[in-house]
């Protein structure tokens, strides 16, 4: 593997290497050992073309815990939206002798462009890409449902989980389902039909517009935020009501399976997606899902940077 | 190809290194036994119950990957991380014993060192290797070694366990 | 050129006939099994079709404003080289064309190359805003004598404006050149809706805002009795709507671009922007309806769309870049791919698709005439047992956004003559 850039780039033993991976390496962050030599000498640049402080910090925290040198490249603002720009970008960062790019952009493909091009040589991370993927969420998302509710298997085979919300915009929405089905989960997507994309019915998930009807069947709720910028633009009619149908209180807890996991990629928008008191439950796994974010990029950047380069072109 | 060990003679091995072991640390008291994976591990479980026996009181092995410090890792094709264990006892202020089937260039122990190194401080680390081939590249020696085999540097050495291939065996591959 | 009198050797006319061809004064004069004439310059055209000048009705030129990316006259020599003999220039210029200097402008710089004929397009309303009409009447008696309006690149979306703009344009004998694109439908959309758009998270373009432009269109056109030109059809819907109001009598002509004949949505899977174009490429099942009705005549006409776009529009991300494709040096070639090669299409067809109709609607003189005797010596020798590569380094116009890089095509252009003079010599540019 050269670039992560889609889920669709991992074949299910790629995914539960970067898994068991993701494993081993959270015992190293357990314990007192927070460095290790692996990528010395390494350069990784974290390219934000988006604002992300968290997906940027754990991106930064993985790379230096394997002892990479890390440049932060934080964009927004600046002329990098600009497509003369991302090119000129990526010769510089081949000017600098980066071995890896781990690019936030608010376009999608940004990511694939730079893989693909002639512009820069080295390995491409897509730390999510306008409204289309965010692979290492999801590896972190299947990490954290492994933990909880793994039973031991490498995979998820069997699993049930809902995926709640604003899934047409949705990176994190696109690489889970993706993910959850290469590992053998079964995925429902729950959203009011404006929140869904035409052509969802060719992806590997069921499709429900009712919460409270799937709510007690999975084993997993993954929430997604719902961006305050949809509000007024007729998804649907106000928050309120979107809360009523699609938002997780606390008589829907109450309706789940007792081993049930609660999940959000965050940042939360409480009382709206989420009501603080579900956030905040014992069911809920939202913190941890943080922590397992370090670990999961640990084994990403390990796993692309830290064999024997591949031929330019090979995946 | 030709036979170095058979299987009795690596069982006759492991049981001198163990006596070896216990004899140079007066007793099992304070050892700490760490295999290092994939074979070392296996060895290392195997050494555990024969001083055990020796001891009549249960010693466990535990293994110790060295993987993320090697300094070979951009020379080969990516490797799966092993699991780290150590056992309850620990490694602080303990002789541990660091348990491999093969030493030849060194360069697999200096990472282990290091991965020890980052776990906590032992009193004393030693090794035991089943197989010492020699062509060292650093300044490291085994405290116990099965067998030395002298091994032209283009020549294998492949040592095969029961666990894992089968059956109890190291070969000689290549023109001596 | 010194001589402006040629013998066309042994080509095939489109009814399949064999005949020499002389071509003397601009005109096409005698069509004899075996012609001598010892003061022509003898062109072979064995294995060539004869067609008649191919005319685009819809080119963007990008002069004046962006001549970075096009001029009239770098368009006129991808032009020829294509075939062509005519060309209209979309009104989305910087002025926009929306009276009589800009139209007049344009005209004047084509006569100037001297290549092939430029017809202005004048814009439908003021600055294409699609709220009041722009000067037509002046447009239409201006020396560009504009016949064909359009907002392209815009589409007229106000219903009462192109109510207004179908009634007003009938004093002038004139049509409206509509781009088919319900603008609330497709707020910031980058391709076809559909399985594609919602795996690469891609703001999806629906078939629908196309079709209810098309519906709607076709019913203000029958209601107040003008004509209505459908741009760039992209839909199979579309095509049956098309083919509805024709059935009905409705005064509706449409075109089909090349690339909507060959090329599909999953191409945007790459995300490279090549493939971004305005109305986006759709489905295989939308390629397959754009075929047949081409062949069966509810689509009248094949034009260009050609957009040339300098390179850092389209080395970039997929969202940031400029929409559109290069088209007139490989048009021909692609509908011999799409349509005559598997005999959907006859080489007559291609000339009514590509010459005759074009000309027709866009109301242009001396263009899209039968090969005959008498007919201005609009001509273009195609050998359709040849193939080519596609190298966007070789192009002619000034602009190298071409999706077909790379790919062998058949069908060379080996001769265009424009009113008798040649244009294109053996493939190369006179």
């Amino acid at each position: 593997m050269r670039h992560l850039l889609s889920i669709s780039d991992l074949n299910k033993s790629d995914a539960i290497l970067i898994l068991d991976t993701a494993t081993e390496l959270a015992r190293v962050s357990d314990g007192q050992v927070k460095k290790l030599p692996t990528l010395r000498g390494r350069t990784i640049v974290n390219l934000f073309a988006e604002d992300s402080t968290r997906t940027r910090i754990s991106f930064e925290a993985a790379a230096k815990r394997l002892s990479a040198d890390v440049i932060n490249f934080s964009a927004k603002g600046s002329s990098i939206s600009k497509g003369e720009s991302l090119k000129d970008t990526a010769m510089t960062l081949q000017a600098m002798g980066a071995d890896a790019v781990v690019i936030r952009h608010s376009a999608s493909g940004a990511p694939q462009r730079l893989a693909d091009s002639q512009w820069m040589t080295g390995s491409v991370i897509n730390a999510g890409d306008g409204t289309h993927e965010h692979p290492s969420q999801a590896l972190l998302d299947a990490f954290t449902i492994r933990k909880h509710l793994g039973k031991g298997g490498a995979d998820l085979a069997g699993l049930k989980v809902a995926i709640v919300g604003d899934v047409l915009h949705s990176r994190v929405a696109r690489s889970n389902v993706l993910l959850l089905n290469l590992l053998g989960a079964h995925v429902t997507l729950v959203a009011p039909p404006t929140l869904l994309p035409v052509g969802v019915e060719s992806w590997p998930a069921k499709v429900s517009y009712d919460l409270d009807e799937v709510i007690s069947q999975v084993d997993a709720v993954m929430m997604l935020r719902v961006q305050q910028e949809r509000m007024n633009d007729l998804f649907f009619p106000n928050a309120r009501e979107y809360s009523r149908y699609f938002g997780l209180n606390s008589q829907r807890l109450a309706m789940m399976q007792p081993h049930a996991i609660i999940m959000h990629p965050g940042p939360m928008n409480r009382g709206l997606e989420i009501a603080a008191e579900v956030a905040d439950s014992a069911r809920s796994v939202i913190v941890e899902q943080v922590a397992n974010g370090v670990s999961i990029r640990m084994a990403i950047l390990y796993v692309l940077l830290a064999g024997a380069p591949l031929e330019a072109g090979s995946n | 190809m030709s036979i170095a060990l058979s299987a009795s003679d690596i069982s006759r091995a492991l049981t001198r290194i163990s006596h070896e072991i216990v004899e140079k640390n007066q007793g099992a008291e304070n050892i700490t036994l760490l295999g290092i994976p994939t074979r070392g591990a296996h060895l290392a479980i195997r050494v555990a119950q024969t001083i055990s026996t020796i001891e009549s009181r249960e010693i466990q092995a535990g293994m110790l990957d060295i993987t993320m410090h090697r300094d070979d890792l951009r020379m080969r094709p990516l490797r799966a991380i092993m699991s780290t264990t150590i056992p309850s006892v620990g490694i602080e202020g303990r002789d541990v014993v660091l348990i491999d089937d093969v030493l030849y260039s060194g360069r697999t122990i200096r990472a282990a060192l290091d991965a020890l190194g980052e776990l906590g401080r032992p009193r004393s680390v030693q090794l035991a290797v089943l197989v010492d081939r020699g062509h060292r590249q650093l300044p490291i020696r085994a405290d116990f070694v099965g067998k030395n085999l002298p091994t032209s540097s283009n020549q294998s050495v492949r040592v095969h366990l029961v666990e894992i291939d089968g059956a109890d065996e190291v070969l000689i591959e290549g023109e001596g | 050129m010194s001589t402006t009198t040629f013998v066309l050797k042994g080509g095939t006319l489109v009814d399949g006939s064999i005949s020499d061809i002389l071509i003397d004064g601009g005109v096409i004069t005698r069509i004899e099994k075996s012609l001598t004439d010892e003061h022509a310059t003898v062109i072979d055209a064995t294995d060539s079709i004869v067609l008649p000048g191919l005319v685009d009705l819809h080119t963007h030129l990008r002069q004046p404003g962006r001549e970075d990316a096009e001029t009239v006259a770098s368009a006129s020599r991808a032009g020829a080289k294509g075939g062509f003999t005519a060309l209209s220039a979309m009104a989305n210029t910087s002025p926009v064309a929306d009276n009589a200097g800009v139209v007049e402008q344009v005209y004047r710089l084509g006569q100037e190359a001297g290549l092939l004929d430029v017809f202005p397009i004048g814009a439908v309303t003021e600055g294409l805003k699609g709220e009041t009409l722009s000067e037509i009447g002046a447009m239409a008696d201006s020396i560009a004598r504009v016949r064909v309006f359009s907002d392209d690149g815009m589409c007229v979306f106000d219903p009462l404006v192109m109510r207004r703009a179908l009634e007003y344009i009938k004093k002038f004998d004139g049509v409206i050149a509509q781009h088919a694109q319900e603008p609330r439908l497709t707020i910031g959309s980058q391709m076809n809706e559909g399985e594609m758009s919602a795996r690469l998270g891609l703001r999806g373009w629906p078939a629908i805002a196309e079709e209810a432009i098309i519906a709607r269109d076709v019913l203000l056109t029958d209601h107040v009795q003008s004509r209505l030109h459908v741009c760039h059809v992209t839909t199979a819907g579309g095509v049956e709507i098309i083919r509805w109001a024709k059935a009905r009598g409705i005064n509706v002509s449409a075109e089909v671009t090349p690339h909507h004949l060959l090329l599909t949505d999953d191409l945007a899977s790459s995300y490279d922007p090549i493939f971004k174009v305005n109305p986006p490429l759709r489905t295989e099942k939308d390629v397959h309806a754009l075929r047949e009705a081409l062949a069966d005549g509810t689509i009248d006409i094949v034009a260009t769309d050609h957009a040339p776009h300098t390179m850092e529009s389209k080395e970039c991300e997929w969202q940031e870049a400029s929409f559109g494709m290069l088209g007139l040096e490989t048009a021909i070639s692609i509908v011999q791919k799409t349509m005559v090669d598997n005999g959907l299409l006859t080489w007559q067809g291609v000339a009514e698709r590509m010459s005759h109709s074009p000309a027709r609607i866009g109301g242009y003189e001396h263009q899209g005439q039968k090969i005959s005797v008498g007919s201005v010596a609009n001509v273009t020798l195609i050998n359709p047992l040849k193939s080519w590569t596609v190298d966007r380094d070789l192009v002619q116009s000034r602009s190298r956004n071409t999706p077909f890089h790379g790919y062998v095509l058949p069908g060379v252009v080996t001769h265009t003559f424009y009113k008798g003079k040649l244009t294109l010599e053996n493939g190369v540019n006179v």
